[in-house]
């Protein structure tokens, strides 16, 4: 099959020398962009939201907000006129631990963690903290939050009596690891627990917020005996929260909200991100269409009599049209493998050369398959439609007046 | 009787029709050429040779007329149709030779097979090494154009002209450019290929010389023809 096209086609490339050469390099290099930002986009997002996050899950699943019922007369006309809302007390999940098992075989759900938290003091000596109260079972609250990532001294085994506290809490008090602090809540006076471990989310206004203690220390303490106020979930894919959380909504008869509705801005600091770079490389992928198209238009120019002499010879429009069509897609697929092989190299080079303050890489190059088929079928179909009219223009020489030239 | 492959009635060619510097530049021109004949087209500069000649090779359309390739009618037919019919039955030889620089003399000879049959076949590379051979180019098969004198580009042309065994070889002063040597050489080549295959020939030439060499010379003048004659052998 088209033997003819693909032998006139490399041919005229090859002849083509330094223009060739020119315009597969400038393919690449404008591939290679676009491979190395496809590459490392979503990476750096997930690392944004992971440390802008802190310890919030991707969905957490709420108690239902209390609403006041007016009481309605004959018709449905409310009988009183003003109504005030609720204030919302702390209340336990209902059956939480059915729910658990539920969220726990839904797809896309990586983890689930109970969770008993509420407002508290702690205190040591004449300093009082405000704090949350957090209530885990440490090994499924890692599975969500990476909490034990985050430990800077000490581990996260809590006993009853333990609580771990964050660096400038600590500071603040002015304990270290194995001191005693005083947790109280307004329903309870509280007791001394030992600080077993210090952790670092890197916001300072984090690391003041929380000091965790075993659930049932925190049931205990926050009156919520046998109850969890949340459970949170970890989930499969960051980005499709939402749509994730909408489902569960439509299932279970609590609140539920993924992080990109309590987040709101940060969403759309990351759509607008998004937005952004997939103009970036569109418009890259438009300069290189553009590039191809004006090499082709001059290749055409030069290659008139020859153009002609085939057509003389027997080559009918379409042969013509598919010679340079085929040089377009050459080009573009040539461009695309090198593109790919050189943003490969370029995203290793920079995830070791872009890191977070912690020192760890803010993203990591891996061979993403999928990214370079999409990036080789992609610049298929680029190299084709630039090649689309420069090939018109050569099918439709007059081959008489091309001759003549 | 010998059966035209080409039989042209009452040609006219007119360039820019329906404008005011519309000009005829053919006026109603009959030519037939028929199986093995070896023909030349005489006439001074401005006298309507090469377009009767692109008319003849399809790269033209005539203003008026009727023109027959093997007995049907072609004057109408659409690109496609005279695109095949050029594929198949005709065979060209242009002045500036117009080999295709990229490729090797015996590539060149082979694009038209390959054009046809959409593939090389060990045949078709046997046949184009033969004819290269035949033109005195057996050694020079890998070489490409640029490596050439005109004279042997010339010769390559030739070959690949006959490549397909075409009944008619359409030839624009074929010799025009060349050396009187060269010349000769190429005008043999011609004639020897007209008498071992049979292949027709039509030579557009300006060398009296050469005319006096051929079987038939047709003289034009003004778009009009004023003499076809028979040389007496």
């Amino acid at each position: 099959m088209m033997r003819f096209e693909w032998a006139v086609a490399l041919r005229f490339l090859r002849e083509g020398g330094m223009q060739t050469v020119l315009i597969v390099a400038g393919s690449t290099v404008g591939i290679a962009v676009i491979v190395f930002i496809s590459s490392f986009l979503g990476d750096l997002q997930q690392d944004l939201i992971r440390r802008t996050l802190g310890v919030q899950p991707g969905i957490i699943v709420r108690p239902a907000e209390e609403v006041a019922h007016p009481q309605r007369g004959p018709g449905g006309a409310a009988l009183i006129e003003q109504v005030q809302a609720r204030a919302q007390r702390l209340r336990s999940v209902d059956q939480w631990q059915a729910l658990q098992a539920e969220l726990e075989a839904t797809p896309g759900i990586r983890a689930v963690s109970p969770v008993a938290s509420g407002p508290g003091l702690v205190t040591r000596g004449d300093v009082n903290k405000s704090v949350t109260i957090t209530g885990i079972v440490p090994e499924r609250y890692v599975a969500v939050t990476r909490l034990d990532e985050k430990i800077v001294a000490g581990d996260l085994r809590l006993n009853p009596g333990d609580t771990v506290i964050g660096t400038d809490l600590a500071r603040d008090l002015g304990v270290a690891l194995g001191d005693k602090v005083r947790l109280s809540t307004p329903t309870s006076a509280g007791d001394a627990y030992q600080v077993r471990a210090i952790y670092d989310l890197g916001q300072r206004n984090l690391n003041r917020a929380y000091a965790y203690v075993t659930l049932p220390t925190a049931q205990a303490l926050l009156n919520l005996t046998g109850g969890v106020s949340s459970v949170e979930l970890a989930i499969d894919d960051l980005f499709g929260a939402e749509a994730l959380a909408a489902r569960l909504q439509a299932r279970v008869p609590h609140e539920v909200e993924s992080w990109m509705k309590a987040n709101s801005q940060l969403r759309t600091a990351l759509n607008n991100q998004t937005v952004m770079t997939l103009l970036v490389r569109f418009f890259l992928a438009l300069v290189v269409a553009i590039g191809l198209a004006s090499v082709l238009i001059v290749s055409v120019v030069q290659k008139t009599r020859e153009i002609g002499i085939l057509r003389a010879m027997g080559a009918s429009r379409g042969r013509i049209l598919r010679v340079f069509l085929l040089q377009g897609v050459l080009i573009g697929v040539v461009g695309a493998v090198l593109g790919s092989a050189c943003g490969y190299l370029l995203t290793s080079v920079m995830s070791d050369v872009l890191r977070a303050d912690d020192g760890t890489p803010l993203f990591t190059a891996h061979f993403n398959l999928a990214l370079y088929l999409y990036t080789v079928l992609g610049a298929t179909v680029l190299g084709l439609v630039a090649a689309v009219m420069p090939a018109r223009r050569a099918a439709n020489l007059d081959p008489a007046q091309a001759i003549r030239l | 009787m010998n059966p035209a492959i080409i039989e042209l009635k009452g040609i006219r060619k007119t360039y820019n029709a329906g404008t005011p510097v519309a000009a005829e530049v053919l006026h109603g021109i009959d030519i037939a050429i028929g199986r093995s004949e070896f023909a030349c087209l005489i006439g001074p500069s401005g006298s309507g040779k090469s377009t009767l000649l692109n008319l003849i090779g399809l790269l033209e359309w005539p203003s008026a007329g009727s023109y027959h390739l093997r007995g049907r009618p072609i004057e109408q037919a659409d690109d496609d149709e005279r695109t095949r019919a050029r594929l198949e039955t005709l065979g060209f030889v242009f002045q500036f030779h117009h080999l295709l620089p990229a490729f090797t003399a015996l590539e060149n000879v082979m694009l038209p097979g390959l054009m046809r049959y959409g593939a090389h076949t060990t045949e078709q590379r046997a046949n184009a090494t033969e004819l290269l051979t035949a033109v005195g180019l057996g050694g020079a098969l890998h070489k490409r154009p640029p490596e050439l004198s005109g004279g042997m580009q010339q010769r390559v042309a030739i070959a690949r002209a006959l490549a397909l065994a075409p009944e008619l070889v359409l030839a624009d002063e074929p010799t025009g450019n060349l050396d009187t040597h060269s010349a000769d050489d190429v005008f043999e080549l011609m004639r020897r290929f007209n008498e071992t295959r049979g292949t027709a020939f039509l030579i557009v030439t300006h060398d009296p010389r050469l005319a006096a060499r051929c079987d038939r010379v047709i003289e034009l003048r003004d778009g009009a023809v004023v003499s076809d004659a028979l040389r007496q052998s």
